[in-house]
């Protein structure tokens, strides 16, 4: 059962289109599905090689604004952006990567904010090459309905989990599990760490960077305040992971559904809605409190919890 | 030659030698002990041959080849590895991943890492535990642990530092049993201890360090009546 629940759950995804669902609710699929990958991809340097990261938004940004400014100066389509963003936030983490990693623990999660905040001014400075701060708009989205977008995102979610699960079993999974619990004994096992903890931010980059291209072809719009916005995505990717559980695979999953539902419910609560930034906080902080491994991480504890509740 | 030379290392920081001009050699197939007082300079010694720390002088040489100032990972590869004095085994992994995880610097693929790191828990007896999480082992098997993964990375030459301290009469005699193999496999080891008895006994050779100075060399019995070492180390020993 356990072996074919990716199968299992992605084909009932795959058919979940053809049930005729509103257009709200396939906007709430394709950011749930969005923010999987995305997690996925943080869990990969922060959940399993250790190096936590706060900027996550740098790849995220730097793959949007692949796919925007590649449409906005050549004309050619952003979906091009996809495969394009490879290569270039391949590049940005490397040098992102050797300024960084140099860092250990709590200097590396500083160092990583700053570069998101980096980027940030950067695109709104560069106005000849990013537009600035009017940010870069597709003139016509390729599709008005939903459905092939669903598709786009889900391929690239599984494409995502199948690399990540594939790598984690992997000689690079052994390292980057090593490289976290002691980077010193690590090294004197004959790991080079800095070089292995560059292939884990190069491969956390990249995937981040695709769900990037595929948000700027999807929402048809972007600007430095969104996509490189160190609150709705560097710290919400981080809650993902956190919420749904740290170096697990499911955590990023059940991560991101909890979270894209929990912000589009409190948003819709009238006058206490603009405060959810305030609600991510307090719930973050009660998950590190009694959940530090997270939903699926400290599942066990769930189920204790509940059926001591029965008992008593 | 000898396999490993240590020649005139000097390591400070700041104004204080932590190692002051040590030379000594390891020839292959031997069991050298370093001993010497609590601060003596054993620890930072390790350190500079394994590439924590470069030599602030001298130099450390390694199958006739330089290998001072190369990063840890390195000299490693070259066959060198070591265990640590407060044990550092990667927590949250099982004690098989632990293995594995150091077997993959030499295995091609994940069976021939499993394969290897198998036999090696087979031979450190911690083969029941394998899939146990580390954090959970006692002392003792956690100083084995760690002597099993630094097997795992093949070496050409295995330092041990205090393997044996803490450990309870059982699983001393395990331990030594084990080293004693080893050797017997072809491994060479410089091994750091305390533990007076053990040294004396496993001991081909054994260096004796006294505030970060080389203060005698030679076989157990012989640094057993060196009044120097007496003096420095024996001595307090026997008073306590």
């Amino acid at each position: 059962m356990k072996k074919w629940l990716p199968y299992i759950i992605t084909g009932l995804l795959a058919l979940l289109p053809l049930i005729g669902l509103s257009t709200y609710m396939m906007h709430i699929l394709i950011l749930v599905i969005m923010w999987t990958v995305i997690g996925m991809a943080w869990n990969l340097l922060g959940g399993y090689c250790g190096q936590v990261s706060f900027g996550h938004a740098a790849f995220f940004g730097i793959g949007a604004y692949t796919a925007g400014i590649l449409y906005f100066k050549t004309g050619l389509s952003a979906w091009w952006g996809i495969p394009l963003s490879i290569f270039f936030v391949s590049v940005a983490s490397l040098l992102i990567g050797y300024v960084t990693l140099r860092l250990r623990g709590p200097f590396f999660a500083l160092g990583t904010l700053a570069i998101g905040e980096v980027c940030r001014v950067t695109a709104e400075n560069l106005r000849d090459f990013t537009q600035g701060t009017l940010g870069i708009m597709l003139k016509e989205r390729t599709w008005i309905d939903k459905t092939w977008y669903y598709y786009i995102i889900l391929g690239i979610a599984v494409f995502t989990f199948i690399s990540i699960r594939k790598i984690i079993n992997s000689k690079l999974g052994y390292y980057f599990v090593a490289i976290r619990e002691d980077q010193d004994a690590a090294e004197s096992l004959g790991i080079n760490t800095t070089l292995y903890k560059t292939i884990a931010l190069i491969l956390s980059g990249v995937f981040t960077g695709l769900a990037g291209a595929f948000y700027m072809n999807y929402m048809g719009y972007i600007d430095p305040e969104i996509v490189f916005a160190l609150h709705d995505i560097s710290i919400i990717t981080i809650m993902v992971v956190m919420v749904g559980g740290v170096a697990t695979f499911w955590g990023p999953v059940v991560g991101a559904v909890i979270m894209v539902l929990l912000a589009e419910m409190i948003r819709s609560i009238p006058r206490l809605g603009v405060a959810h930034q305030t609600m991510f906080g307090i719930l973050l902080i009660l998950i590190i409190i009694f959940l530090p491994n997270g939903i699926v991480g400290d599942f066990s504890k769930i189920r204790k919890f509940f059926r001591f509740g029965r008992a008593g | 030659m000898a396999l490993l030379e240590v020649q005139n290392v000097s390591r400070f920081f700041g104004g204080l030698a932590a190692v002051n001009d040590v030379s000594f050699g390891v020839n292959k197939g031997e069991i050298v002990g370093l001993i010497g007082p609590n601060g003596a300079g054993k620890t930072t010694l390790f350190n500079v041959i394994n590439g924590f720390y470069r030599p602030s002088k001298g130099e450390v040489i390694f199958k006739g080849e330089r290998i001072s100032g190369l990063k840890p990972h390195k000299i490693c590869k070259k066959g060198i590895a070591r265990t640590f004095q407060v044990v550092k085994p990667l927590q949250r992994m099982t004690v098989l991943e632990n293995v594995m995880a150091s077997a993959f610097v030499r295995a091609r693929s994940r069976k021939e890492a499993e394969d290897a790191a198998l036999e090696l828990l087979e031979f450190t007896g911690l083969i029941d535990d394998r899939d146990l999480v580390s954090k959970g082992l006692p002392l003792g098997k956690r100083k084995r642990l760690e002597i099993a993964r630094a097997l795992a990375t093949g070496p050409e030459l295995l330092m041990l530092d205090e393997s044996f301290a803490g450990l309870n009469p059982t699983e001393l005699n395990e331990s030594i049993r084990i080293i004693r193999q080893i050797k017997e496999r072809g491994i060479t080891i410089l091994i750091i201890e305390h533990h007076m008895k053990v040294i004396m006994s496993i001991s081909d050779r054994i260096v004796v360090l006294n505030y970060g100075e080389k203060i005698a060399e030679g076989p157990p019995d012989e640094i057993g009546r060196n009044p120097q070492v007496i003096e420095a180390y024996l001595g307090e020993a026997h008073n306590a």
